[in-house]
């Protein structure tokens, strides 16, 4: 069974064999990074266009990588040194950039939303980067693989998001997979960090519960997925940092009351002593940096799947005599 | 748009004889086993490569690996394939450097699948020696491109389809002439 993405906006609209299908597309791209030659030609002449009105280091360079590997060419658009800055609107920067042809677009931006309107404005794939605090899709689907690598399974874990989820487009994407797959969650943090309608995300069957100590929180997890503390917040009402740590942090003390083989996951960049011990950061129940290999997979799989070739082509059930 | 069937080219016990026959061929056009490793190419060439191994193991009594390539990341067609194509995975569980390779494929035709399968296995390594073994060789080459063991040569037009139909993917096991009709 095969499926067709005319954008990737986020994950709430997918359904889980949707998604199923996308960590299946992503495993021979993981197998390609093992290759001592990573290049492949698949894409070459096409052009992708990455837009990051919001700054960025990993996510850009993983779509970035993805796009060189597959052979693509590549548009780059950095707010910081853009003409954003003489005022030019988000419709006129990606007509601009449409107007040189790419194949498609991958963006973040800081209003959700954002890649909404240029999906609706403009006839061409894209790819949402992360939009304000809306969702971030790829992230949701590589923290995906990578539990379902680890775990063999995504059905029904225990799933603890740590820290501060209202400002997370990260744990609303990853709770809006994860619930499809029958997990529970439990949000946990400062309790102004935890709106309370977080518990209604994914309708009536989903489990979400909010809890405010983190010993609750960890009891029995299989999965523990911390968030960073985000400091340019900082001029908003905050918990003091010491609080945060004393209360929040996860410790190794604190992991031994989840299951022995749960994993953890951080979407990046951590900060070792404030939301993570470096014990729990660099140790073996961290996936942090198969998070990364896996992200760098499920991006190329996305590029592959929505520019490559025939990606416009009616899909068919069966193609296995199609070749020669 | 039709497909009808125009003939039977071979019986379940004609590809079994045909298989054991490319395997004799193959050791002993091989100086030896000790270095030989066959690639089956997805989707029918992988248990056609199986089978081959089977039968060099009662014959030279030596395990040949095997593994297993998948080409449509390489291919230079994708938009005339039309279905969007489903991935799955490579799997080579050996070194590809210096290794006296086979391809194993069901039906070479216009030799493109080849060319990309090419292309798959020195992004791995630099083989020794790679040559080409197919079950049925139906003509019109568009490439430079030739198989070293063939199991059957037969001339075919345009319009014609071969099927290679094996029990491992098809649940039946013969090979048929098949035509395009609208």
């Amino acid at each position: 069974m095969s499926y067709r993405f005319g954008h990737m906006l986020g994950i709430e609209p997918l359904s889980a064999g949707e998604i199923t299908f996308l960590l299946d597309q992503s495993k021979p791209f993981q197998e390609i990074q093992r290759h001592p030659l990573k290049k492949l030609a698949t894409l070459r002449g096409k052009t992708v266009a990455l837009a990051f009105f919001e700054p960025s280091t990993r996510t850009r360079i993983s779509f970035s990588t993805a796009a060189s590997r597959l052979g693509a060419d590549q548009m780059n658009l950095q707010a910081e040194s853009s003409s954003l800055k003489k005022g030019e609107s988000l419709l006129d920067t990606v007509r601009t950039l449409d107007a040189m042809k790419p194949d498609c677009i991958v963006m973040r931006h800081s209003s959700s939303g954002a890649p909404d309107f240029v999906a609706r404005n403009l006839a061409l794939p894209v790819i949402n980067a992360g939009d304000g605090t809306h969702e971030h899709p790829t992230q949701a689907l590589l923290d995906a693989l990578t539990i379902r690598d680890r775990r063999g399974t995504l059905e029904g874990l225990n799933v603890t998001i740590l820290g501060d989820i209202l400002h997370s487009r990260v744990a609303r994407s990853n709770i809006h997979l994860l619930t499809k797959f029958g997990c529970r969650i439990t949000l946990c943090g400062p309790a102004m960090w935890i709106p309370r309608e977080l518990e209604f995300l994914g309708g009536a069957k989903t489990s979400i519960r909010r809890v405010t100590r983190i010993e609750d929180a960890l009891v029995d997890a299989d999965v523990v997925l911390t968030l960073r503390v985000q400091q340019e917040r900082l001029h908003e009402p905050m918990i003091p940092l010491d609080e945060y740590i004393l209360q929040f942090q996860l410790t190794p003390e604190r992991m031994r009351l989840a299951k022995p083989d749960a994993l953890v996951l951080h979407p990046g960049p951590i900060v070792r002593g404030l939301e993570i011990d470096p014990a729990v950061a660099d140790g073996p129940q961290s996936c942090v940096l198969e998070q990364v290999t896996n992200g760098l997979a499920v991006r190329m799989a996305l590029l592959f799947l929505m520019t490559g070739s025939g990606a416009d082509a009616p899909p068919e059930k069966d193609s296995s005599h199609a070749a020669d | 748009m039709q497909i009808v069937e125009k003939a039977q080219l071979m019986t379940a016990t004609e590809i079994d004889r045909t298989v054991q026959r490319l395997a004799h061929e193959i050791v002993e056009k091989s100086g030896g086993t000790a270095n030989l490793a066959l690639i089956g190419v997805r989707r029918r060439g992988v248990p056609l490569a199986n089978r081959i191994a089977q039968a060099m193991r009662g014959i030279d009594g030596v395990d040949v690996p095997v593994g297993t390539l998948d080409i449509t990341l390489y291919r230079d067609d994708l938009s005339k394939v039309a279905a969007q194509p489903i991935l799955q995975s490579s799997d080579i569980p050996f070194t590809v450097d210096d290794k006296d390779l086979v391809l194993v494929d069901d039906v070479l035709y216009t030799g493109r699948t080849i060319r990309a399968a090419m292309n798959g296995l020195f992004d791995l390594g630099r083989p020794k020696r790679v040559r080409l073994c197919v079950l049925i060789d139906r003509g019109h080459r568009e490439l430079p491109v030739e198989a070293s063991f063939i199991g059957r040569t037969v001339q075919t037009s345009d319009t014609e389809i071969i099927e290679v139909r094996l029990k491992e993917i098809d649940q039946e096991e013969r090979v048929v002439l098949v035509e395009r009709v609208s």
